[in-house]
Formats: structure tokens, sequence, C-alpha cells
């Protein structure tokens, strides 16, 4: 720049006009972190004075309990370590109950959906089975379990495993059939056997697409578990137990928090496999960088 | 370079194809590509040189009409480049080699040496995502290299890429050409790709496509990119366009002087 400044040059001119503008991808961390972070937090401050709201303004004294306020939510349902206790322990039992259908509801799913895709006849004899078990109500099923199975831990997995296991079989089958033809031509004119082709081309192409399942099939095994709490009450209690239960007694306070804990497992089993997904497939694939998840 | 006292790497003879539901793609095919000659075919839209491809490779079969293909290595490079994404540069150039079930060593050897020779020996440990089109490109060749193959299918590689990166890549593969020395079929739309690059250049007619022409390129290797300036090049060109126009026009003069 020196060599050619000459008395003309407008250079100067030009950096003083230079004004700060908005500059979206150079973002620093810190400003990303803040974008990403602040607007959900407004809003959760602004449901959190919605309900104070409706407590406190809609609703008369006596009627109140309907909606407690957030600060007695706390304070009741998870400062009072004895209700903490009884939450924690049923919401663990409904954690495993949830996670166990949902390892059956993998384990059979992705074995269902390789077979499919293998052989065309197996896809023909088995995906309308597939499709009518996501359109059957399951929950019409339930009580059939509980005159099957009895009413403890292997009704309340079945309901999950069930209401769990469609999402994993659509999508491990459409991406494992989602390798395009060229690709499989290069397996083909390399003598790759059926073996080969599955584990080094459909199975990690189809990875995103499972992993899509998996999140979906997560977050329903959490609501299988409550479901099956809710008619199979035999046994330790689960948290659709205990929801059931304080609201028979009218135990506000604690069916908020029991509400706002079997959330937060969705929340943690939904975030959890995002972070697997971004950490398996992220390198590679866009589905796994979505920020939303 | 031909060589046509050897016997030809490949000889394509009286070639037709049908599919099941009755469309000919292909409706008399003769060709021949002796060891390290480099043929280009060129042809209107549709008029089956893929299908053709595919047949020479033998992933589809010839309705009519014989094959001789006298290699066991045979490369195919797609327009796409279908690499995996999944997998870094290096492991994706090793894919062949590795189903061809060659020893871990080997395999890295082979996929180190070709990286190189397509010069993205820094890009190694990427994913195909971080690259640009001409890149993956030059993957897609470095993978077909590993396992030395004496005849090389390319069905327009360089079809979905601008200008100035085709001519660029057009160079490489003539600088891969000469240290490799392998036989070529070479499918294209481009006239001028197909007589920079080739020592023949074959047109088919409509579809059905026929060997409906065959033009020597007489210029000597290496070629300077230069070359595509030089007078000789442009009245070669234009006589293969002007059959190509022909073809298109009415189907083909049907002029059987294949090479």
């Amino acid at each position: 720049m020196d060599v050619d400044a000459s008395p003309t040059d407008l250079t100067n001119e030009a950096t003083d006009r230079i004004v700060p503008v908005r500059s979206g991808p150079a973002r620093s961390g810190a400003g990303r972190w803040l974008s990403s972070w602040v607007p959900p937090f407004v809003v959760f401050l602004a449901v959190i004075g919605l309900w104070y709201a409706v407590s406190y303004l809609l609703l008369t004294q006596d009627r109140r309990f309907l909606v407690p306020p957030p600060h007695w939510v706390v304070q009741v349902g998870f400062l009072d370590w004895f209700n903490l206790q009884e939450l924690l322990d049923a919401l663990l039992l409904s954690a495993r109950v949830a996670f166990l259908g949902l390892g059956i509801a993998i384990v059979v799913g992705v074995t269902l959906a390789v077979a499919m895709s293998q052989a065309r006849w197996v896809e023909r004899s088995l995906y309308p089975y597939a499709v009518i078990l996501q359109t059957i109500p399951i929950l019409a099923l339930v009580p059939m379990f509980g005159f099957w199975f009895g009413f403890g831990l292997t009704s309340r997995v079945l309901v999950c495993v069930l209401i769990a296991l469609f999402p994993i079989i659509a999508n491990t089958f459409f991406g494992l059939q989602s390798v395009n033809q060229e690709q499989h031509d290069l397996f083909t004119l390399h003598g790759a056997g059926r073996l080969t082709r599955l584990r080094k081309l459909q199975f990690p192409a189809a990875l995103p697409s499972i992993f899509t399942g998996l999140r979906i099939s997560a977050g329903l095994s959490v609501i299988g578990a409550i479901v099956g709490d809710f008619f199979f009450k035999q046994g330790e209690p689960g948290i659709g137990i205990l929801i059931d239960l304080y609201r028979a007694r009218l135990q506000s306070e604690q069916l908020f928090a029991a509400v706002v804990l079997s959330s937060l497992l969705g929340v943690v089993v939904f975030w959890f496999f995002g972070f697997l997904a971004r950490r398996v497939v992220g390198g590679w694939h866009e589905s796994a960088r979505d920020p939303a998840q | 370079m031909p060589q046509e006292t050897a016997a030809p790497t490949l000889v394509v003879g009286g070639v037709h194809k049908r599919f099941p539901d009755g469309t000919a793609a292909l409706g008399g095919v003769d060709l021949r590509v002796a060891p390290g000659e480099f043929v280009s075919v060129v042809g209107p839209s549709g008029c089956g040189k893929s299908t053709l491809l595919r047949i020479v490779s033998g992933l589809s079969e010839a309705s009519e009409g014989a094959v001789e293909v006298r290699t066991d290595e045979v490369g195919y490079v797609f327009q796409d480049p279908t690499l995996l994404p999944w997998r870094t540069v290096q492991a994706n150039v090793e894919l062949f080699a590795e189903l061809r079930g060659l020893a871990i060593d080997e395999r890295r050897r082979r996929a180190s040496e070709a990286i190189k020779l397509v010069g993205l020996s820094d890009f190694a440990s990427h994913r195909p995502r971080a690259l640009s089109g001409g890149m993956r490109m030059r993957v897609s060749l470095a993978r077909s290299l590993t396992l030395q193959p004496e005849l090389f299918l390319f069905d327009e590689p360089f079809g979905s890429l601008d200008e100035i990166t085709r001519e660029r890549l057009n160079d490489e593969l003539l600088q891969l050409y000469l240290t490799r020395r392998f036989a070529a079929l070479f499918v294209t739309h481009s006239v001028t790709e197909a007589v920079f690059l080739s020592s023949r250049v074959v047109v088919l007619s409509g579809r059905p496509g026929r060997t409906s022409g065959s033009f020597e390129v007489p210029f000597e290797y290496p070629r300077s990119p230069r070359l595509r300036f030089a007078p000789e090049f442009s009245r070669i060109a234009s006589q293969v366009s002007g059959r190509l126009r022909a073809v298109e026009d009415d189907h083909g003069p049907h002029a059987a002087a294949a090479g």
C-alpha cells in the first residue's frame, strides 16, 4: 500500500468512513454462546412469568393448587429431601424400563431392517406389519400385555419396545437403501460380497438416518415407560404411578415436580442421542450438525 | 501412442443393447483400444455412451455382440466421484485395494503413492466434504490408480466441473497417463476434451448409439496445454463437431468407420 500511496490516495478517507458492521459468520465464541442461549432463556423466563401470572392473577387462593406457583413446586418437590427421594427413585425405575425397552427395540429394529434390506421377500413380508405396528393404537394392546405377562417389568418394557420399534425399523431400513447405484456399482466391480457391502457401504451410509430414528424412539420409549406405569401399577412405583398418585391426592406441587422431572428425562435422552450423533457422524454428515439438536 | 501391432486391450464388436422395456440403447458399436492407447467416445445425449462403459466393465451385459477385455485390472471412473463421505481421503483411496483383500501395509503404500501422484498428500486426512469438486475427482482417480489398471474407463469424469478446473484436470490426467501408460476409453460430451486427451476420437450416433466415425488425433504426447489453441487442433475438433452435428441432426449418416 505504501508504494502506491500518493497525495491523492483516497485510502485514508475511505478508512475514516469504515463503520462497524454486523458480522454474521465471524462472531466470537462468546457471541455465539450468547446468541444461542439468551433467546431460549428469555422464553424460559416468559413461561415462568406466565406461570406465576396464572397462579396469582387467574386463580383465587383456594383454587391455587390447580397451578401452584413455581417456587412452591421447587420447595415441596425438589427441596424437600423425602419428596425428592421418592421422585428420583420412581424416575430411576421408569428410566430403567425406558432404556431396557429402547435397547431391545434397537436390537430388534436394526436386525429386522437389515434383514429387509438384504432380501426383497423379507421386506415384502415384514414391512406392511411394521407399518401396521405404527398405525394400531398401542395403548389398546397394553391391557392385553397385562393379561399375558402380568403387571410387572416385562409388560412395561414390552410397551416401550412396541412404541419405540417403528422409527428404528423405518429409519434404519431407509438409511440402508439410501446408497446410490454408482456406489453399489463400485463395490460390485471390486467383487464385494453381501456382508462387505453391508459393513463398509450400507451401514455407515445409514448411520445418520439410524440416529434420527434413535432420537425419535428414545423420546417415545420414555413416553412408553410412563404409559406403562399408568396401566401396570404393581411392584415398585415408576414416575407415571407417582403422577397418578399425586393427582389422586391433590398433591399438585409434587405432581408438577414429577411432570418436570419426567420431561427432563425425555430431554436428556433426546440430547444424549443428538450428542452421540454429532460425535459419530457429525464429521461428515449435515444432519448431525443441526444446532437445534 | 497406439501400438497397433500389439493385441488390443479392448475389443468391442457389434455390441447392441436393448433394455427389458424394449428401448434400444446401443445399435452396433465397434471399437478397439490398443495397449496404452487413449480413445475418447463422443456422442449426442442419450446415445448409450455410459451403457457402453457398463457393458465393457461387466456391470451390464450386451444383448448382442462381443466384448473382449485383455486385462484383469480395469479402472472405472464415474461422473460422480462416488467417494464415501465417512472416510478420509486416505481411507477412500484405500477402498479398492481393501475390497480386493490386499494387506494393510501394501494398500497404505499404494494409496499414499496414488494420493501423492494426484497432488493431495496434504489432504490425506481430510474428509471429502472439505474438498472442492476438482479435488474430489482427483481422489476418485487416485482410488482407481491403486489397482494399477491396464485399462481405464472414464464416464464423463469432469462433466460437472467448471471449465478451468476441467482443463487443469485434463492436463493432470495426461500426466498420469504418461506415468502409468494405461489404455483408456474416455466418454465425454466435450469435443475439445476428447481431442486434447486422446489419440483417437470415436463418434457415436444418436440413440440407439452406433459407431459413426473415428478421427485420428496425430499430436505427440506429452501435450502442452497450449495445444488447445493450435490451428490443427481446431481443425480436428471442428471435424469431430461436424460429424457430431450430422448424427444429431438425422441420427447419423451411419458411416461405419470404426477404428
